[in-house]
């Protein structure tokens, strides 16, 4: 391919932004339309009738809910905004707390989670990690020695893990040379998204016992450092492609031109991957404002999130309160719409092609 | 790298803390909580003790049709081993393979065991129903959705925001949405019941409606996912060598199959691996449709580890994870090995 074609192909969005691209003109036979068309439709059905009928049971009264099926609003029954009165009016105060604790937990996990992974992602795409393999099978056994050390000895955390580290280092730089066998970039990926195997439920005793010891349960700080590292493996995962897709000549010129890996970093990756950037925030975005296991594990009445709230709604004698459950799932998804439609903007800008020629 | 070690230590402490505990016995006292080394005796009580039945199922006798496929399955394995060993052969890939291959062979015959011969099966099956059957119906759902969204028609950034929603909403407030929507007498669809003279049919009375439900929320919530990623897959697809391809006179299902398929396969493999793992930790749903009933059938392991937890039996909470981890990292793995590096060294 010449430097002309390059130019004349409209630059495109890559990965999960292609979700908002322009459609392309061809042709379709009448029949074949016909049969696309109504799967497109049957499968949008499928899709938004749960939604619907969230939406008409907030509006609901608890006679019409429990009488059995009402479809149309102000045909099968009369509209009511009780629950929504009920939720946003009088109880303001109770809504607005997990939801103020929901928007802080989302947003600086989000923040820490993409900070950190592309970072890490972008290192690892660019630079040939070789750790030893011995090297780390000792720090897994100092780490497991202080672990049991705290756990079952008792011994302060802080003595523990300081001792750790300073016998780690120490034996690091005596013995670091003599392991021959190392492992890879694509092992220490794949050793990652393997994280995300153990189901969280297992990871969040050990959270939650860890968390006791330093005093820190049920504040937003504690959920925020587990939602990070819960979501760490995604970026890291997502971002090591988009950074692999950036040619390296942008980054070795500017090296040529003095830039430090930081600046390049700053000033020239980002803002190519910002197409991926967009993407992986919303999908890590969305993941820590609807998880719900770490949350209920990790706060009681403080830093209570959304989804706790959701649950709170099956509390009581009297059953789920489905009404007023709906209006807190629509509240809840009010903000992600919101967050898609602003990064949609920057999803939809490809701007690799371009700089390339320039 | 420092963030690598940041990862590292945060990572790595849970997965010991919990390998600690479910190698002990936990007692919860006041202000504090006993730990007590036991050994393996609380995999023991999953595998051959007293929650043999909730973990693995019940046994009697294997039927013939278990032994069937048994056999069938060992004759693929072995079939599997030699073509392999006719070619170069490098010590760590025979130990993977060997690995993979048994473990394979222990799940088929724990399936023959217990559901082939009308055995109940407990929530390791339960688990992988979930993740063959749910991800198979996803991926060809989602594959389907994104080929024909990837035509040039009329309103697809619609079709694709609206696609796309059911990413957004909770797992908790899809699993309540499902239970309104299934529900016989209150639910939407309660004329259709009556209609089939179901009226007091309770889907959540038997297994393996039960268990369909689920799947259903379930795709209902992922699909979205497979399709996004997909789609993308689908557009990176070159232009130029599908229009080549129609002026050789392939047809469609020939496109597909020699041009579109190679090309989006690496992607399709991967997503497929995330879909999977997620559905090993499916948890919410089951939770919360079925509270795991009727019995234990629609009990997946990680549920079993949250019973478990809520018990409080921390110890056997953490011993069934770690089963489960066991045992998705062998699928897992060998999935990887086997299928994406193939696919990717393919494409290179």
């Amino acid at each position: 391919m010449t430097t002309d074609d390059l130019t004349q192909i409209p630059s495109r969005p890559t990965g999960i932004a292609r979700l908002f691209e322009a459609p392309q003109m061809g042709k379709m036979s009448p029949a074949g339309c016909v049969i696309v068309y109504s799967l497109l439709f049957i499968w949008t059905g499928f899709v938004l009738f749960p939604l619907y009928w969230i939406a008409i049971t907030s509006v609901k009264l608890p006679i019409d809910v429990n009488s059995g099926p009402a479809y149309l609003p102000w045909i099968d029954f009369t509209p009511n905004l009780h629950a929504w009165r009920d939720l946003v009016v009088l109880e303001w105060a109770e809504t607005l707390k997990p939801y103020r604790n929901s928007v802080i937990i989302a947003f600086f996990s989000t923040i820490a989670c993409m900070f950190i992974g592309s970072m890490a992602a972008y290192a690892l795409a660019r630079i040939e990690y070789k750790p030893k393999f011995g090297t780390i099978l000792m720090f897994v056994l100092l780490m497991a020695a202080a672990s049991v050390s705290v756990g079952v000895w008792g011994v302060d955390w802080r003595l523990a893990s300081a001792s750790a580290a300073a016998i780690f280092v120490l034996l690091a730089r005596a013995l670091g040379r003599r392991f021959k066998r190392s492992v890879g970039n694509s092992d220490i990926l794949f050793w990652m998204i393997s994280q995300r195997i153990l189901p969280p439920v297992v990871t969040v005793v050990p959270v939650y016992m860890m968390f006791q010891s330093v005093r820190l349960l049920d504040t937003q700080f504690a959920i925020i450092l587990t939602y990070t590292v819960v979501n760490l493996p995604i970026v890291v995962w997502l971002m090591y492609d988009f950074f692999s897709g950036i040619p390296k000549d942008l980054e070795e010129s500017a090296q040529l031109d003095g830039a430090s890996q930081f600046t390049i970093f700053y000033e020239i990756v980002l803002p190519l991957a910002r197409t991926g950037l967009a993407a992986t925030t919303l999908l890590v975005m969305i993941f820590a404002w609807n998880e719900y296991i770490v949350a209920l594990f990790l706060s009681t009445t403080k830093a209570q999130t959304m989804p706790i709230l959701v649950a709170a709604m099956n509390a009581g004698e009297k059953g789920v309160l489905w009404w007023k459950m709906s209006v807190v799932i629509i509240i809840m998804i009010i903000p992600v719409v919101l967050m898609a439609l602003v990064l949609q903007r920057f999803i939809s800008r490809g701007v690799l092609l371009g700089a390339v020629k320039g | 790298m420092p963030a690598v070690i940041m990862i590292l230590i945060f990572s790595i402490f849970p997965l010991i803390a919990s390998l600690i505990l479910s190698l002990s016995r936990v007692r919860l006292r006041a202000g504090g909580y006993d730990v007590r080394f036991v050994g393996l005796r609380n995999f023991e009580k999953q595998l051959f003790g007293s929650e043999q039945f909730h973990f693995l199922g019940t046994f009697t006798s294997i039927s013939l049709l278990g032994w069937v496929f048994i056999i069938a399955m060992g004759a693929l394995l072995i079939r599997w081993f030699s073509v392999y060993l006719r070619g170069p052969v490098v010590v760590i890939g025979l130990i993977g393979r060997i690995i993979t291959a048994s473990m394979i062979l222990a799940l088929s015959v724990l399936l023959a065991a217990t559901l082939l011969s009308g055995n109940q099966f407990g929530t390791l099956g339960v688990t992988l129903f979930y993740v063959l059957v749910g991800s198979a119906i996803q991926f060809l759902i989602g594959l389907g959705l994104a080929i024909i969204c990837a035509q040039p028609i009329w309103g697809r950034t619609f079709f694709r925001v609206v696609f796309f929603l059911p990413m957004m909403i909770t797992p908790i407030g899809i699993g309540y949405a499902f239970r309104m929507m299934a529900d016989t007498t209150k639910g939407p669809f309660s004329p259709v019941w009556q209609f089939f003279g179901l009226r007091d049919f309770a889907w959540a009375a038997d297994a393996w409606t039960a268990r369909s439900f689920i799947v259903i929320g379930d795709s209902w919530q992922w699909i979205p996912f497979i399709f996004v990623v997909l789609l993308a897959a689908l557009e990176n697809v070159p232009r130029d060598m599908i229009e080549a391809g129609h002026v050789d006179g392939a047809n469609g299902w020939q496109i597909f199959k020699e041009i579109t398929w190679p090309s989006i396969a690496p992607v399709a493999a991967t997503v497929m691996l995330i879909r999977a793992i997620e559905a090993f930790k499916l948890v919410d749903l089951p939770n919360i449709m079925t509270a795991g009933g009727p019995g234990i059938s629609t009990e997946s392991m990680t549920l079993q580890a949250f019973f478990a937890w809520r018990a409080p039996d921390l110890a056997q909470s953490a011993a069934v994870s770690y089963l489960l981890l066991f045992i998705a990292v062998v699928l897992c793995v060998s999935f990887f090995n086997l299928v994406i590096l193939k696919r990717r060294a393919a494409i290179a």
